[in-house]
């Protein structure tokens, strides 16, 4: 598996190591509902066959978190970019 | 068919004419009492014990493809129950007690192998871990025993005592543990499950839920609907697919797990090996291969098959262990879907919609607790209740905070 990393070019994914779902987004804690929130955000997950939005970190490379499209059923990646969007402070 | 000496020598004598089939590959009917989803161990063991133990036996299993195709074809075949947590030990002890009467239980060889299984461990502070973990298998009635370098040496003399970074200074075994042939374990199941009037239906492929109201009542299936009392849904790594069909998230990501086994040798390794400092375990089968495996990939995968760098870390493991099969050539590498509950400890209970039962959250270790899964799925299928055994094992534990953290890893792969 390769990982196109939008600095590095084509690399080999050993390089990089992976958090996992890149579609959830941390839940307001002083929100009513943060307990439930929290346990969604925390524990379940669509877990889907097929494409999949996920978290990748180039450690070995240019150490920058990576936002990877990939298909759980082939392993074939469409997509990196950067996690950070251009312009946004560091 | 009953199998036995007579049966065999009759056979031998006619031309090995006479066997009939293991089990009727059926054709699905309009209704059951209680559907499974998923011809696994898990599921046919459920389907043995809901028409052996509870007497349900209008009941069909529903596989996609053909049974035991899926990861109780694709694991390492250990059975054990060396486990620390009190959510889990009672439960995998049943489990080993149905091991240990399995054959007889079913007529069937199983080939279950009580060969021991030794976990080594490195440093002093794995080795306090190691003897609490000991010391818990013992106040549950589970054999265990601490064993020191010399004592391991005495087992296994061919281990690589004096690894620079990681020595061996002892392991904990339990005698009681070792393998059984995982085909014959679904088989024997199937057959078991079929002779008391259980479908097993094959090709089947689950496409949906049929529903009244809030209610589950039957399954769509590529071969037609089929309604049902119960669903009960035993699907390991496609838990997730199988849930989203009925409108649930789980607490679940599906991972792929590859193993190994090598070419033939001479019996070597007569037991089953875990490596304390790394991830690595290894037996040796029948046959001669040596079968052995090592982590998760580390990244949400339905492939069934996995990448180079897990190839090489296992092998790293199996290097640092027993530096005699360097030069051992593979003979074959899978990948299995393996269901990673967010604790790693699975779940068996009702879900939060009506007539829908799931078994699920196995991790690694689904292969062992086959007959347990099976005898306490069943038992909340009839009786309403979970067993007493797995009643830790609630599909809301994440939320109320009652998880059972063995290990404390789940599904994240850096903590691994």
């Amino acid at each position: 598996m390769r990982i196109p990393c939008p600095y590095c070019g084509e690399r080999d994914a050993h390089e990089f190591s992976y958090l996992g779902d890149a579609t959830l987004t941390r839940p307001d804690p002083a929100a009513a509902d943060a307990e439930q929130a929290f346990h969604d955000y925390v524990y379940l997950r669509d877990n889907p066959a097929g494409a999949h939005e996920e978290w990748w970190y180039h450690a070995n490379g240019c150490r920058q978190w990576l936002r990877v499209t990939r298909d759980t059923r082939t392993h074939a990646i469409s997509g990196a970019a950067p996690a950070r969007k251009s312009g946004e402070p560091a | 068919m009953r199998y036995s000496f007579l049966s065999i020598l009759a056979n031998g004598l006619s031309g090995q004419k006479g066997w009939t089939p293991t089990w009727r590959d059926a054709a699905p009917k309009p209704g059951y009492d209680v559907i499974i989803v998923g011809g696994g161990g898990h599921g046919l063991a459920t389907a043995y014990y809901l028409a052996k133990v509870h007497g349900i036996r209008n009941v069909a299993v529903i596989e996609k493809s053909v049974i035991g195709s899926g990861n109780a074809g694709r694991n390492t075949t250990i059975i054990r129950s060396n486990y620390l947590l009190p959510g889990n030990e009672p439960f995998y002890e049943w489990s080993m007690k149905l091991w240990e009467g399995l054959e007889q239980e079913l007529n069937y060889n199983a080939m279950v192998s009580q060969r021991g299984i030794l976990n080594l461990f490195h440093s002093d502070a794995q080795r306090d871990a190691y003897a609490r973990r000991g010391n818990a298998m013992r106040l549950a009635g589970v054999d265990s025993k601490l064993m020191d370098k010399a004592g391991v040496r005495a087992m296994y003399p061919f281990l690589n005592f004096d690894n620079a970074r990681f020595p061996i200074q002892g392991g904990l075994l339990q005698a009681r543990a070792g393998t059984a042939r995982h085909d014959a374990v679904v088989w024997g199941y199937a057959r078991g499950a079929d002779r008391l009037g259980v479908d097993i239906v094959q090709n089947c492929e689950v496409t949906g839920f049929l529903r009244e109201g809030d209610a589950i009542v039957g399954v769509e299936t590529s071969r037609g609907d089929i309604r049902a009392g119960k669903v009960a849904v035993a699907v390991a790594g496609s838990s997730s697919r199988v849930a989203a069909m009925a409108g649930l998230r789980l607490p679940m990501e599906s991972h792929v797990l590859q193993a190994f086994v090598s070419e033939g040798l001479k019996p070597m390794v007569d037991g089953v090996i875990t490596f304390g400092a790394g991830h690595f375990y290894i037996s040796q089968s029948d046959k001669g291969g040596l079968v052995f495996g090592g982590d998760i990939d580390g990244y949400n995968s339905y492939a069934q098959r996995g990448n180079l760098p897990v190839i090489e870390d296992v092998c790293e493991g199996g290097m640092a262990l027993m530096p005699r099969i360097g030069r051992l050539r593979l003979l074959r590498h899978w990948g299995g879907i393996m269901d990673m509950s967010m604790d790693g400890s699975p779940i068996i209970d009702r879900t939060p919609v009506p007539g829908l039962y799931l078994n699920a959250g196995w991790c690694y270790g689904g292969f062992k607790a086959t007959p347990a899964s099976g005898w306490c799925f069943a038992h909340l299928l009839a009786t309403g209740a979970p067993h007493d055994t797995a009643g830790a094992f609630r599909l809301d534990r994440f939320r109320t905070g009652h998880l059972i953290d063995e290990k404390g890893v789940g599904a994240q792969p850096n903590l691994h």
